[in-house]
């Protein structure tokens, strides 16, 4: 089991490299360096500085050194919390993130544990009811739902919402909470503009989890154990939640690994769609004006996150599965 | 038709009597009827061995007894009696398979262990687990109380160390101590009927006679009545009291295990036994297997089942008719060679 999750734990952290040099990397993409982009920045708000000034600038950014070396230097300040200055906004990169990381890990996590909510009763009932009439239905909402773009399902839910229910859809703050510090008040009105989001962006991802549950119980349900929990006397209800469907749950767990990532990117559109403050936005915006320290910073931690996610799975995975606990005792 | 009393000394009393027992396989492709009339008493403290070849209902008889058939099947006629001319007798086929009665006589009345030890266990959770709950199912005691049976069970079929064992899964088993697990959880809620389906096919020669021997030894130690499912002659002639030979869901003989193997009636029984690479064969002898592949239940042929691979046909009326099938409760044979010509 030790061997297991310190294994884990390397290839997390190895992927973790790899993603800090893939950062590095587009942060250096665009041609000319940093100050380059700094000084063409400040002449087209009208402004400039001097040649010395510029020098003085790459030798502060370490741009003069070998491009090993400035990697260092800058995984070095990262590890500190330092992701360079944001050209767009002239601030720091970590200030202009600021709650954003948050809150797009909290609409994720909200539309993954709706995910799971919706898909396993769902996918137990259409397993255990084949081709009843029931199992039918949630087939076919289910490939609706993977049908249908999800920033589209995102103006239709706005629209019915804002036309039908007279709801203020769109963000994740009413108008009087936006700027307000953190307080209960803030994170009780959070908790309610999150359903609409984490619905839309749960859809896909929930038909997709009831195929998979769905496909994997049957599969479960044939087998011998099955009848040996009925044969004991139990209940077909017991019988069935203990033991085909703990079998079954792999995906669900495994489904962090792959549907997090998903989430985080399917969030971008949406959160467009939806005026939500998350990184999405921002990193279309960093992206298009060439603000790279910004792109990259993001573009890291949600490689880190989902590092994160893929380790907290293989977890998971440990829990449910003996034989994976138990591996090498 | 030739019969005789099924033994000579008082017969002990009918566990479970089975009657003209039907199961039919419905699906978009037609009709499978896996069981077309099944009778055969079981019993008390007896075994009786149920032999055939693969596909001939075996499996299908034993879980319609604890109405456990998979889905499409379903029970289309025919009785199933526990504890049959007793004020307790009660026909199985009438029971919802859901209700609670039902599920009493399952692990209660009847346990049931499989062919497969590795897929009839959970991997999900301990031996203990699976066990103790096995126990509390049918035993009103406190954990701690259903953890010592337990323990006490898997010492029973010969588990050394039951009580560290006992938290082991079943992965950490091998194949002989699995199925060990898995007598021990058929045995949990103290059933007097025991259906065994083929417990030992799956194992290696030593192993399956260990196994074996372990069941003889519970069955005197519990004075169990064992209905044991095997396609394997050696097992029969090793266990049974008395045998019961299906082909294709019919019952074509029942006899004493002793009168089967000195004189079988039935052609097919004859077959089989000249199949046995047993010690009851003589030396240098050529194993003869049945010629012939068996018929799938869906396409039985007409008149005896059994006539297109049956080397001693009577005659025409083979193909025509359908012989009469045993007499319940008694030996017999299912075919025309025996019937006395009227
Ligand atoms: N789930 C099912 N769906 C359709 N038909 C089935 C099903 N289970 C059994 N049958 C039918 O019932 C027949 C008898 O099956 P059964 O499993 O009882 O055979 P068996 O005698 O136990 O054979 P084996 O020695 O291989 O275990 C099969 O030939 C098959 O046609
Ligand atoms: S009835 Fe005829 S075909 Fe069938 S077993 Fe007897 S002799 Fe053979
Ligand atoms: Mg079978």
């Amino acid at each position: 089991m030790l061997i297991y999750i310190l294994r884990r734990l390397g290839f997390a952290f190895i992927t973790c490299i790899f993603i800090s040099v893939l950062t590095f990397a587009i942060i250096r993409l665009p041609p000319g360096d940093f100050v380059d982009a700094y000084i063409a920045n400040l002449a087209a708000s009208g402004s400039s500085i001097s040649i010395d000034q510029a020098e003085a600038m790459r030798r502060a950014y370490g741009l003069d050194q070998s491009i090993f070396v400035q990697y260092w230097s800058w995984m070095v300040r990262v590890l500190q919390g330092d992701f360079g200055v944001s050209m767009m906004w002239r601030r720091p990169v970590t200030e202009v993130i600021g709650d954003r990381l948050w809150l797009t890990m909290v609409v994720s996590l909200a539309a993954l544990f709706l995910t799971w909510i919706i898909a396993l009763p769902i996918g137990i009932y259409s397993a255990v009811r084949q081709y009843s009439i029931g199992d039918y239905i949630f087939t076919m909402l289910g490939f609706i739902g993977l049908a249908i773009p999800n920033f589209l399902l995102a103006l239709i839910l706005m629209y019915f919402g804002f036309r039908y229910l007279g709801l203020n859809v769109g963000g994740l703050f009413s108008a009087e909470y936006v700027q307000a510090p953190w307080s209960l008040g803030r994170a009780w009105d959070l908790a309610k503009h999150l359903p609409l989001p984490a619905a839309v962006l749960a859809i896909a991802g929930t038909a997709q989890l009831i195929r998979i549950m769905r496909a994997n119980l049957l599969d479960e349900l044939r087998k011998p154990y099955v009848v040996t929990a009925r044969a004991k006397g139990l209940t077909e209800r017991r019988a069935i939640l203990k033991y085909p469907v703990r079998a079954a749950l792999n995906p669900f767990a495994s489904s962090v690994a792959y549907l997090f990532p998903y989430l985080v990117s399917g969030s971008i559109i949406v959160s467009l769609v939806l005026g939500l403050p998350t990184v999405g936005p921002l990193l279309l915006q960093a992206l298009v004006a060439q603000d790279m320290f910004l792109a990259g910073a993001i573009v890291m931690m949600l490689g880190v996150m989902t590092v994160v996610g893929t380790l907290i799975s293989d977890l998971l995975l440990m829990w449910i599965d003996p034989r994976i606990r138990l591996e090498g005792r | 038709m030739l019969q005789t009393p099924m033994a000579d000394h008082a017969a002990p009393a009918v566990a479970l009597a089975v009657r003209d027992l039907a199961v039919q396989f419905r699906s978009e492709q037609g009709v499978v009827r896996a069981l077309d009339g099944v009778s055969f008493d079981l019993h008390a403290g007896r075994t009786l061995g149920i032999v055939g070849e693969s596909g001939c209902g075996k499996s299908v008889t034993a879980r319609s007894i604890l109405r456990l058939i998979d889905h499409p099947g379903i029970i289309t006629g025919g009785r199933m009696v526990l504890d049959p001319s007793t004020p307790r007798e009660i026909d199985l086929a009438s029971l919802d398979p859901e209700s609670r009665q039902m599920r009493e006589v399952r692990g209660g009345r009847i346990g049931l262990i499989f062919q497969e030890p590795m897929t009839a266990l959970s991997v999900h959770y301990t031996v203990g687990n699976q066990l103790i709950e096995a126990v509390r199912q049918h035993h009103s005691v406190s954990v701690a109380e259903a953890r010592n049976r337990a323990t006490e069970l898997l010492r029973d079929v010969g588990i050394p160390r039951p009580e560290t064992r006992i938290d082991a899964y079943p992965f950490e088993l091998s194949g002989g101590l699995r199925q060990r697990v898995g007598i021990a959880m058929a045995l949990a809620g103290d059933p007097d009927i025991v259906i065994a389906d083929e417990p030992t096919t799956a194992l290696d020669v030593t192993t399956q006679a260990q196994i074996l021997s372990l069941l003889r030894g519970l069955q005197e130690a519990k004075n169990i009545s064992l209905m044991l499912i095997t396609h394997d002659m050696g097992v029969i002639a090793e266990m049974a009291d008395e045998v019961t030979v299906m082909y294709l869901g019919r019952v074509v003989e029942v006899a004493p295990v002793r009168q089967l193997f000195a004189a079988p009636r039935h052609p097919y029984t004859r077959a089989l036994l000249r199949a046995v690479p047993s010690i009851l064969a003589r030396p240098r002898q050529r194993l003869s297997t049945i010629g012939g592949a068996v018929p799938h239940p869906g396409s039985r042929p007409f008149g005896c089942s059994f006539h297109p691979r049956c080397a001693e046909r009577v005659g025409a009326v083979c193909m025509e008719r359908i012989p009469d099938p045993v007499p319940p409760g008694q030996a017999g044979a299912s075919c025309f060679r025996t019937e006395v010509p009227a």
